[in-house]
């Protein structure tokens, strides 16, 4: 399985880490050692306080659904792909993400507990994270 | 800051067509300006400001030397402000400062787009990756219509606000666009034709969504010393607020709103609330986008907005917020994905008694408020109180 022939992301000197660590199977959030806020996405100066003493930290890849929609149809994207369901993921370690639940849309709720998967970018050793549903 | 020298909107005008495949959107552009300046009995020549956004097919971001060069302007001030559909509502804010500062005295604003001739799948298609925060959404494939139904899915959770309720929306702006020649969809429709109507993204439905339409609208913004040489009703800016909504680090609060921060700084520099309010443009991308809205302006409390918009509360002219009289982006059009221009238009109409006789509201204070961007990351929001000269 790999991401293409869907978008991947553009990765830059700020935001690297991030996607190579999602390549290793980490999903990183980062942290401010000034004002203690848990973000993403990442950025180099806490968009709180504007600290440069923001540091990575490893999630537990854990969260749950906060919202979701199911796009029925969509051009641009592969069909073998749709429906496809969109979900802001609030992460045990604060922040909410949008990603995708690769699930079927019926497995899926608010309050839907989900775990973090990844998935290789066919031309780097980056990886994209994504969240399948769980039990607990 | 108080607002102290009155501005006005002398003139303005929304085109006609729907669909424009034998047009440039610089003539659109033009076709526009010139029936705005017209309405206002203005020339040409008076322009001394230029506020526009987007001109879609050159997406050059250098629009204003593109349109004052099209259109032959030589304006003295001139602003692009971007945030989407939000954006020509702002547009009329900060032409009111430009004039309040002494910096021009006749202000153009002008949009124009041609979506549906261009074929674009505007709210349900894949989009490449243009900002930096798209390596974080759009590389999921995130699209405006999902963005917004996450904002509704997430409404109908925390509130109980229903399909049903979203539907009410579409069907009052339906009754309005049945007296709208120019309207794309004039035909009434029911709350179960909505919910009945295929799914695009849970929980939007086909009939949750606006058109896609080529047009476009202009407006013609004055100074006082202008307004009193003018023989032309005009609607005078009561008061203006803007404000951005985002992702905020990962807080998103996707069933709030910029335009709880807008409305109250539009309303605070009118001296007026929303109780005040006789009749009301808010944008329209979707049924959800009008829902929220209308909580965060003040309407109604936060939550409520569901049981607000049954019985026919929007419906013109008996409704006690009549919205959306000339069936408004849902129904009439959405020129260039943007819809704030159209909603200024028919407040401005509605304030002076040309809007479509059925729908006409006996209103002296009206507000129109643009939503730009989605609802599910970053917008902008701008809002207007809008006054009769001799209310």
């Amino acid at each position: 399985m790999t991401w293409e022939p869907r978008p991947v992301p553009d990765v830059t000197p700020e935001t690297e880490p991030y996607w190579t660590a999602a390549g290793d199977g980490e999903l990183l959030v980062r942290k401010c050692h000034d004002c203690g806020l848990v973000y993403h996405y990442p950025r180099s100066l806490c968009p709180d306080c504007f600290s440069e003493a923001v540091e990575w930290c490893e999630t537990s890849g854990h969260g749950e659904i906060y919202s979701y929609s199911v796009a029925r149809t969509m051009s641009g994207w592969p069909d073998e792909d749709l429906p496809l369901v969109l979900a802001y993921v609030e992460l045990e370690a604060g922040p909410r993400i949008m990603s995708i639940v690769d699930a079927d849309p019926s497995a899926v709720e608010i309050g839907t507990h989900v775990a973090v998967r990844f998935v290789d970018a066919a031309d780097s050793t980056i990886a994209v994270p994504v969240f399948v549903p769980v039990t607990d | 800051m108080t607002a102290t020298e009155p501005v006005s909107i002398a003139g303005a005008f929304e085109h006609p067509t729907r669909e424009a495949p034998d047009k440039s959107t610089m003539q659109l552009h033009a076709e526009v300006a010139k029936g705005a300046l017209e309405d206002a009995g203005l020339e040409k020549r008076d322009v001394d400001g230029y506020f526009t956004a987007g001109v879609p097919e050159y997406e050059t971001g250098l629009s204003p030397l593109v349109m004052a060069d099209y259109l032959g302007l030589d304006p003295s001030y001139t602003d692009t402000t971007d945030f989407g559909g939000s954006s020509y509502v702002a547009h009329v804010g900060h032409a009111a400062s430009a004039i309040r500062d002494g910096r021009c005295d006749v202000a153009l604003v002008t949009l124009a787009g041609r979506p549906r001739s261009r074929g674009q799948a505007t709210g349900s298609g894949a989009r490449e990756l243009r900002t930096f925060q798209d390596s974080f959404e759009r590389v999921y494939g995130a699209t405006n219509v999902t963005m917004y139904g996450m904002a509704a899915q997430r409404h109908m959770h925390e509130y109980g606000t229903t399909s049903e309720q979203l539907a009410e929306i579409r069907v009052a702006a339906s009754h309005h666009a049945q007296y709208n020649e120019h309207a794309m969809y004039r035909e009434p429709v029911s709350v179960d034709d909505v919910v009945d109507s295929r799914m695009v993204a849970d929980p939007l439905h086909l009939l949750d969504c606006c058109v896609v339409s080529d047009g476009g609208g202009a407006l013609v913004v004055v100074s006082e010393d202008v307004r009193s040489k003018l023989d032309r009703d005009c609607v005078e800016l009561l008061g203006f607020g803007e404000a951005i909504g985002h992702h905020d680090a990962g807080r998103i609060d996707v069933t709030t709103t910029a335009a709880d921060r807008s409305g109250s700084r539009a309303f605070a520099e009118a001296g007026l609330g929303p109780e005040h309010v006789e009749y009301a443009s808010i944008y329209d991308s979707f049924t959800v986008t009008v829902l929220e809205a209308i909580e965060d302006l003040g309407f109604c409390e936060k939550g409520e907005g569901g049981p607000f918009v049954e019985g026919g509360t929007l419906q013109a002219p008996d409704g006690d917020l009549p919205f959306n009289t000339d069936g408004g982006g849902l129904c009439s059009n959405h020129p260039a994905n943007r819809g704030g221009m159209t909603k200024v238009i028919e407040a401005v109409r509605q304030l002076r008694r040309e809007a479509n006789p059925e729908v006409q509201v006996d209103a002296d204070v009206a507000l129109a408020h643009g939503t730009g961007g989605s609802l599910g990351t970053r917008h902008g929001a701008a809002t207007v109180v809008l006054g009769r000269e001799d209310r």
